[in-house]
């Protein structure tokens, strides 16, 4: 005969009852307090220094899922501004013949797609980035600013494995930065706080507008446009240079060339310009998304 | 007294239903609508007010001491998650504000943030980081959390490949070592196997003892007599009683049960051919508050009507479980007691022994024949609830999982 397997008897919750003890943490906690959201109100930095480690957290879960089931793993990092390259090179560099202001044509298209790549792909995982930890926004509390903040770090990573190929393209070329190149990750940030501030537009306005997981792409491709990264900024004609300066990313990539290549292309006005515009954007997009982010959890 | 741990003074909270605030709209959308605005001009006179105004939570009070647990009960909708979710910080409230002394740790759903893709050990930082711990708290828990969760062969595995029982298991155990001041507690005992439940009610129960605060809501009414120094009931988004668990627990319990008479007049799902028609089934209890235990008496009443009297009426009454497993089959031939001719409309009661059920749902299909043509048939035309009972007098109870009868036995020692 086959009885059942000797299982523990389950307690009926009604024998847990134990007396509370009403010593325990004295300790003076501190104290929440929760109301309506007022409008407009300023991103709280204190807070989010707070949880830096949660925004370490999740950049990092970024970089290890974005690569984990990949064959060829962070290759694709360095693979994507790669062949770009090779295909400007050969369609801009070589049938076109464009102007490169003396740098050889892969190394003067690298350094723009280096920055260029990182900041696409941070404005896209940026934009996206409240969508896709929708669970997470419903569930749990943390500065909501966190996630469009993590997607860009993210990128960083990105950004620093394909660095090591331009480092091997300038030996190769024979190029040694000046002393200019100290001011590179001047020019870094101000790519990352360009992407930071788009995306925390869009990411916002996705919540509410799942439009913009659709014009996502779209802008990314239409920017690469109005950026000087296959051809140079002296391009366009005089008249358009001040209109074409108020992309950010213009500065950015003529910085990097400045800094890098020696490029004598100075990029003074566009980049006080440019300066000027990422700061708007970007303050205006805290300030936006404050206001939106009570809403998330209602409305993701 | 100290400072009460959780203070919340009339607190509500608005939602749109239809506007755009509720749900994500596309731009499609925004002209579709923009499109039907002169249509409905035309059609109605006037553009139709879509966004409707409803109030999750209206005016909620309370306070809940340090080292307080508290349960809060109420039908599904009554604003119970949205009360947590608003102590939560997850969502704000439209009116009144809330005070809370401590840190807060929330288990409105665990495993939020898992990634499949993550290893079991990843997840644990990974989660642990969102749900509010650092790191080196995170590393000095690690062994508990994994000792807990039992899934220390399966660490460096993405919790993908884990079964749902390893995977909540981990999820409950990140949860369950954040050692927050105030524990907000939704729901979570209703998932994992029996064995499972009972280390997560002991590690509540543990919690409490340590005179942390807990916000607990359930479904489980034991659960919530038992865990609970007090309980709040709410109904419609409103605190609509307040006192000792029991009280509330059998307040409640007490008004579901008068609300426990399922029309079936709109009932599409019937077969039969029609001539007489079941109308109304009503599940009580003989109990005094009319709630079904394990030891109650079912009283069932059921309405019906047809065209002209009814002649040689069957009633058949069959009750399953959630397993579709049938229990009993009450039919007035078995038993006698029905008249030959039934009045053309009107009711009948059945009244059973005890039942001697596990606590767990039941469900009741309805038939009616004439002579011994089908009438009607009403499948699942209810279900009632049987809430645990302490009926072999020792606080034990078989769960519904293993067994669906409770058999009254005796022991003795044979003397040889």
């Amino acid at each position: 005969m086959n009885l059942k397997p000797n299982r523990e008897m389950p307690e009926y919750p009604g024998l847990l009852i134990e007396e509370p003890n009403l010593s325990a943490p004295a300790d003076h906690p501190a104290k929440t307090i929760i109301e309506p959201p007022r409008g407009w109100q300023v991103i709280n930095l204190r807070e989010i220094w707070r949880y830096r480690e949660l925004l370490y957290f999740l950049a990092w879960r970024d970089v290890k899922v974005r690569y984990k089931q990949t064959a060829i793993g962070a290759l694709w990092a360095v693979l994507q501004p790669f062949l770009t390259m090779v295909v400007f090179s050969i369609l801009f560099g070589r049938l076109m013949g464009l102007d490169t202001e003396g740098a050889p044509y892969p190394v003067f298209a690298y350094a723009a797609l280096l920055p260029w790549t990182f900041f696409s792909g941070a404005f896209t995982r940026s934009g996206n980035s409240l969508i896709s930890d929708a669970n997470l926004i419903s569930k749990v509390y943390f500065p909501r600013l966190i996630l469009p903040f993590s997607a860009v770090i993210s990128m960083l990573v990105d950004f620093g494995i394909a660095f090591i190929i331009l480092i091997g393209m300038m030996l190769y070329y024979g190029i040694t930065p000046g002393a200019a190149v100290l001011v590179l990750p001047l020019f870094l940030l101000l790519a990352f706080l360009t992407a930071l501030g788009i995306g925390l537009w869009l990411s916002a306005l996705n919540v509410k507008y799942r439009d913009i997981t659709y014009v996502i792409p779209f802008m990314a491709q239409f920017w690469l446009f109005l950026t000087p990264v296959a051809y140079p900024t002296s391009l366009i004609p005089d008249r358009w240079q001040l209109l074409y300066s108020l992309n950010p990313m213009v500065g950015v990539v003529e910085g990097f060339r400045w800094a890098l290549l020696g490029n004598p292309y100075i990029p003074g006005m566009p980049l006080i310009l440019s300066t000027g515009a990422v700061l708007a954007l970007f303050i205006g997009g805290l300030f936006y998304f404050r206001r939106m982010e009570n809403e998330f959890a209602d409305v993701v | 007294m100290s400072e009460p741990a959780v203070r919340v003074e009339r607190v509500g909270k608005r939602y749109r239903i239809g506007g755009p605030q509720m749900g994500y709209v596309t731009l499609r959308e925004a002209i579709v609508t923009a499109a039907q605005v002169p249509w409905q001009i035309l059609r109605d006179g006037g553009p139709r007010n879509s966004r409707k105004e409803f109030w999750a939570l209206k005016d909620v009070s309370f306070e809940v001491r340090q080292g307080e647990v508290l349960g809060i009960i109420g039908r599904n909708g009554a604003g119970k998650s949205t009360l947590l979710k608003i102590l939560a910080r997850v969502t704000h409230p439209t009116t009144g504000r809330a005070e809370i002394s401590g840190r807060v740790g929330s288990l409105l759903e665990v495993g939020t943030g898992f990634h499949p893709e993550l290893t079991g050990r990843e997840n644990i930082f990974l989660n642990g980081a969102i749900l509010g711990m650092k790191k080196v708290e995170i590393l000095r828990k690690f062994d508990a959390i994994v000792d807990f969760a039992e899934i220390d062969k399966f660490l460096d595995t993405p919790v993908k490949r884990y079964s749902s029982g390893m995977y909540m298991r981990l999820a409950f155990s990140i949860a369950a070592h954040l050692d927050p001041e105030i524990l907000i507690v939704d729901e979570v005992l209703a998932v994992g196997d029996s064995a499972f439940q009972k280390k997560c009610l002991g590690k509540m129960g543990r919690v409490a003892s340590e005179g942390r605060t807990v916000l607990f809501v359930s479904h489980n009414m034991p659960a919530v007599v038992s865990l609970c120094d007090r309980a709040l009931l709410l109904e419609s988004g409103k605190l609509a009683a307040e006192g000792s668990p029991a009280s509330i627990v059998q307040q409640y319990l007490a008004k579901e049960m008068s609300t426990s008479v399922i029309p079936l007049d709109q009932r599409e799902d019937r077969s039969g051919d029609g001539s007489a028609r079941i109308e109304f089934l009503k599940v009580e209890s003989t109990d005094p508050d009319k709630i079904i235990r394990s030891g109650s008496r079912l009283k069932l009443t059921i309405g019906y009507s047809s065209d002209r009297s009814v002649q040689r009426p069957q009633f058949v009454v069959s009750i399953y479980d959630q397993m579709d497993t049938g229990i009993f089959l009450l039919h007035n031939d078995f038993v006698g007691g029905l008249p030959e001719t039934l009045p053309s409309r009107g009711s009948v009661t059945c009244l059973t022994d005890p039942i001697n059920l596990t606590p767990g749902r039941c469900y009741v299909h309805i038939e009616l024949l004439k002579g011994n043509v089908r009438a009607d048939l009403v499948p699942y035309a209810g279900y009632f609830d049987v809430e645990a009972d302490d009926l072999f007098g020792s606080g034990m109870v078989p769960p519904r999982d293993w067994v669906l009868y409770m058999l009254g036995h005796s022991w003795w020692l044979n003397e040889d």
